[in-house]
């Protein structure tokens, strides 16, 4: 039934959330991508045979929602009313749940979150002290809503923004209200959203379009696939916002192909939004017609770059172009373009539901709102953060993240991307703005922020930086292609103990001109993970190049293994498992590793249970 | 060893001429286009390509060179079951090549070939987006987390037996 | 008409025209590769780099893609300019070090070592071939293929193409095989055979052979040229 105006809207917000708090108890179950690597499409299935056979089926109602970011906890499941919050739950917990927790209101004890600091267990979602820390304003919702259910959305104001705008304000107030907000795009540069959109406001054009950059592509990154999979509404009524302020027609929502999930939950929601008149012509009552296509990347990193999101849009080969023009002035099949990242367009409702002035209050001078970080790497606590800008990645580690795993120290943490740096644990203390992290060599990014400890090598994360690079670099610049290539031969080198002194002055040259002369984001940016380490980890390349050692214990031509004869039992389990034979020794009598032999593949080092294998 | 079936100019016609109608034929949906016929063939084969470049009017090195650049399109047969690896930076620091490697060794394949008993074809992806859990191996669509490589070997002897929608495994 | 700055100079264009384009009217000297007038500009090869606006935003843009702007300061032999300059040409020489055309730069452009691994290719990506085949001979039977370390320039599955009328234009354009250096010598990936080996063509010519023909001049090669004459 298509909404015909705000009013409407609102009537039927009323009646969902009137019918919904008929008393039911809800069992929520995360099911993003991440979850449904622990299964969570069997759990979600045993709970609601479970609540069939006990006959509950009109007091319990079970619900998939979207990815809450608390990842190393998976499976994540929350009872409400209460907020019960459940951890590491698996099929065979269901029935005990059903029976214990929702109608027996006892707590089930293992399943509670432990925590470390206080010693004590955690009953309550609002108490986890990784929640507690954060400022939830976009990933809240997730834990609340079905993606696939529009009502979920609605009920819990999603669209009212929209209804404010297209009953009472003109494009051009919708564009003073973000720029008074001080909303920066989220997808790693930052350039104010407001302007933009006054750009494309005033670009001259008879037909415009909008479009959703969701092709995240930073590996380590995965903000903008919770947000699309588990809230794809938000991310549309930003689009629909920002497309009455900038007179656009026509809205596309590129998503990357890694994203199947999202992809298909994104496809739901616009046929969803259709359904009720809140894509199509004259949306509620108003004189804005719009809609949306939705497309999906095919496995181009390059194709986050604006110019060659468009190429791609075009059904061409993703390869940018010069700017200017720029897409505002000229874009896709030279009309002007406004493109922004998925976490831009989330902020939108927002704005305009609470106002500027509320929203310019939180964060730093120059970076307004919260950022989604993805903590990931060597971390106690992986998943997704959102904190206000002004946050130090001290606190988001340490604070949030839970430190280091296995006691370990912290040595570096990658933020940014193969775009960004590594920020070292000696200038941890910076806070999350994008006038700052620039500053430090680093940059904001999407947000993934990679934790490295003392067993990483810096200099091999610069390899594997250049490698991802050369991989997806679209061939065009002699800087970006044949530089990385040779930037990458050099670093390699080093890691074989074979880098000489010159090698870091030919290094340091050619990542000055490959920056310079390279046309697109992709090649500017592609020395930064060389020129980074090259600032704060010196000692690291030192050792590689004069010692002939890693200190992170990690390239395979400077390291050894060896069996330690005092821990070893003969139990014979890393010689079985050798792919090379390299492993000799009787049963019950300690092993030993031929060095000649030995290819360094860790599959003994991972085997043994007695931490019997040294690497050094 | 099976013998692929031939795939002729008269098989593909049907299916093609239904894709570009989906699309009207649209030159820009191409990205969507190539990704329908890969859905149907399990690739892009060279016949399909050709006839499509006549419909739709677009010179074949044109397909060819869009078929070439984005890594989603397959110009080759896939093998019967699809191992992904994820190379991503949380992955990497968590030791995914080791596991990559370990498939290599096993199964005596490269990312982006497929064994001679066409039984896996090998690809890696440079993130999921499943951090927590790496490093990942997406086995036919199911999601394995916190793979190492001494527990490759019982990854792939489990596709035999379906292990459907399984549990993350113990980390090392 | 469009009035901006190059190297302190002040000049004027024609509206829907480039740096490059000004450089040249007025004579002044830009390194092109993948550049051919007859052609729909690529901005590829990076050679004909110039340095545009002052201070903290002053980037490198190339001049045969950048339009003319009104007011712009462009400089063509900034230091950034240069040294980027004379990487590229490194870089190419060290992807095809048999070509004249790459050869001609290094010695132009003092380049006389090459730090990187030879690679001995015969293709530079400049595209000009895919663009004549397309822009000009109107058969598009060739394309960049594949993309980053793994690009090439061929046909659709690297077999005859029905729509290739064997033209040889593709040839004709090609930096890389239209002048083959022979100069390399064992060791070296540079030629610069005219000023470094004895005896060279100076000794017989009044002037360097090199940069001036378009053709293979052949005293470069290691016979003593006065056996040719």
């Amino acid at each position: 039934m298509k909404l015909k105006n705000a009013e409407e809207l609102r009537k039927l917000r009323e009646s969902i959330k009137k019918e919904s708090s008929k008393g039911k108890k809800l069992i929520t179950v995360c099911s993003g991508t991440g979850c449904r690597a622990y299964g969570c499409e069997d759990l979600i299935s045993a709970f609601k045979q479970e609540v069939e056979k006990s006959g509950l089926k009109n007091e319990v109602e079970v619900k998939a929602t979207g990815c809450p970011g608390f990842c190393e906890r998976g499976n994540i499941v929350v009872i409400y009313p209460e907020g019960i919050f459940y951890q590491r739950v698996k099929k065979s917990h269901v029935p005990d749940i059903l029976k214990k927790t929702v109608v027996g209101k006892q707590l089930i004890d293992e399943l509670l979150f432990l925590d470390e600091e206080t010693g004590k267990k955690v009953t309550y979602e609002k108490d986890v002290p990784f929640y507690k820390k954060q400022m939830r304003l976009l990933l809240g919702a997730n834990a609340l809503i079905d993606p696939t259910k529009i009502e979920d959305y609605i009920a819990l104001g999603g669209y009212s923004a929209l209804g404010k705008v297209l009953s009472g304000m003109k494009p051009d107030e919708v564009i003073a209200e973000v720029k008074a907000a001080g909303l920066r795009g989220r997808g790693g540069a930052g350039f104010p959203t407001g302007m933009k959109w006054e750009i494309t406001r005033k670009a001259k054009g008879d037909q415009k379009f909008v479009v959703v950059n969701a092709d995240e592509g930073d590996p380590g990154a995965f903000m903008d696939r919770s947000l699309l999979e588990g809230n794809p509404h938000s991310i549309l009524e930003g689009l629909m916002i920002g497309a009455y302020a900038i007179g656009a027609s026509r809205g596309f929502v590129y998503v990357r192909n890694e994203y199947p999930l999202a992809v298909q939950n994104v496809i739901i929601a616009t046929e969803e939004a259709r359904k009720h008149g809140l894509l199509g012509k004259n949306i509620l009552g108003s004189d804005f017609s719009f809609d949306i296509d939705i497309v999906r990347g095919a496995g181009a990193f390059v194709c986050g770059e604006e110019t060659a999101l468009m190429a791609s849009i075009e059904g061409r080969r993703g390869v940018p172009r010069q700017r200017p023009p720029f897409p505002s002035d000229s874009g896709i099949l030279g009309k002007p373009t406004n493109i922004n990242n998925v976490e831009t367009w989330a902020n939108v409702p927002l704005i305009i539901e609470k106002g500027s002035g509320w929203y310019s209050k939180i964060g730093t001078k120059g970076s307004k709102g919260t950022k989604i970080f993805s903590l990931v790497g060597k971390i106690n606590n992986t998943g997704l953060v959102e904190v206000p800008m002004g946050v130090t990645l001290s606190d988001i580690v340490f604070g949030i993240g839970g430190g280091i795993p296995k006691g370990k120290e912290l040595k570096a943490i990658q933020i940014g991307g193969p775009s960004g740096g590594c920020i070292p644990k000696s200038q941890a203390n910076v806070p999350i703005d994008y006038d700052e992290l620039k500053k430090l060599g680093g940059m904001m990014g999407s947000g993934g922020l990679v934790v490295m400890d003392e067993d990483t090598c810096m200099v091999d994360v610069a390899k594997y930086f250049l490698e991802f690079l050369l991989e997806e670099s679209c061939g065009k610049c002699t800087t970006c292609r044949d530089g990385i290539e040779r930037m990458l031969e050099i670093v390699t080198r080093i890691t074989e103990g074979k880098g000489t002194m010159e090698d870091i002055d030919t290094l340091n040259e050619l990542a000055e001109v490959v920056r310079d002369a390279s046309m697109c984001g992709l090649g500017q940016t592609s020395p930064n993970p060389v020129l980074s380490t090259l600032r704060y980890f010196k000692d690291e390349y030192m050792a590689h190049i004069k010692d002939k050692k890693c200190p992170g214990k990690v390239c395979k031509a400077l390291i050894t293994y060896t069996i330690l004869d005092d821990k070893c039992t003969g139990c014979g389990a890393c010689k079985q498992r050798c792919p090379q034979g390299a492993i000799s020794g009787d049963k019950k009598k300690p092993h030993k590793i031929d060095p000649k032999k030995c290819i360094r593949c860790d599959v003994c080092y991972t085997t043994c249970k007695f931490h019997a294998i040294k690497k050094e | 060893m099976d013998k692929e079936p031939m795939i002729t100019a008269d098989k593909v016609a049907p299916v093609i001429d239904k894709v570009i109608a989906k699309y009207g034929g649209d030159r820009k949906m191409l990205i969507s286009i190539l990704f329908d016929v890969q859905h149907e063939f399990k690739y892009l084969p060279k016949e399909a390509l050709e006839y499509l470049s006549k419909k739709m009017k677009v010179p074949l090195i044109d397909l060819y060179s869009i078929a070439t650049f984005y890594k989603a399109y397959s110009l080759t047969p896939k093998g019967k079951h699809q191992l992904t690896v994820c190379l991503g930076t949380a992955c990497h620091v968590r030791g995914a090549l080791g596991v990559l490697e370990e498939i290599e060794r096993q199964l005596d394949v490269r990312p982006g070939g497929t064994t001679k008993d066409k039984e896996f074809s090998l690809s890696t992806v440079a993130c999921l987006g499943c951090c927590a859990m790496g490093p990942i191996v997406v086995m036919d669509d199911v999601y394995h987390g916190q793979v190492t490589p001494t527990a490759v070997k019982g990854l792939l002897a489990g596709v035999s037996k379906k292990a459907a929608g399984s549990q993350a495994k113990a980390g090392a | 008409m469009i009035k901006f700055t190059i190297d302190g100079l002040e000049v004027q264009a024609e509206e829907g025209t480039t740096i490059l384009d000004t450089c040249r009217f007025y004579g002044i000297d830009i390194p092109t590769l993948c550049h051919d007038e007859g052609l729909t500009a690529y901005g590829g090869c990076r050679l004909c780099v110039v340095e545009i606006g002052e201070g903290p935003s002053a980037k490198l843009v190339t001049s045969c893609t950048y339009p003319a702007t009104e007011g712009l300061k462009v400089r063509t032999h900034s230091r950034r300019v240069v040294k980027a300059r004379r990487v590229v040409i490194e870089l190419m020489l060290a992807r095809c070090s048999s070509s004249k055309t790459i050869q001609d730069l290094a010695s132009k452009y003092d380049v006389h070592k090459v730090r990187f691994k030879l690679k001995n290719e015969n293709c530079i990506l400049c595209g000009l071939c895919v663009r004549i085949c397309e822009e000009q001979m109107m058969a598009g039977a060739i394309g960049f293929v594949d993309r980053g370390k793994g690009m090439k320039i061929s046909t659709p599955f690297d077999i005859k193409s029905d729509v290739c009328r064997t033209c040889g234009a593709c040839m004709y354009i090609c930096p890389a095989c239209n002048a083959r250096c022979q100069g390399p010598n064992e060791g070296s990936a540079t030629c610069g055979s005219c000023v470094t080996m004895t005896p060279t063509c100076l000794d017989h010519y009044d002037d360097a052979q090199c940069f001036m023909s378009e053709t293979s001049c052949g005293t470069c090669v290691r016979e003593d040229p006065k056996k040719k004459v």
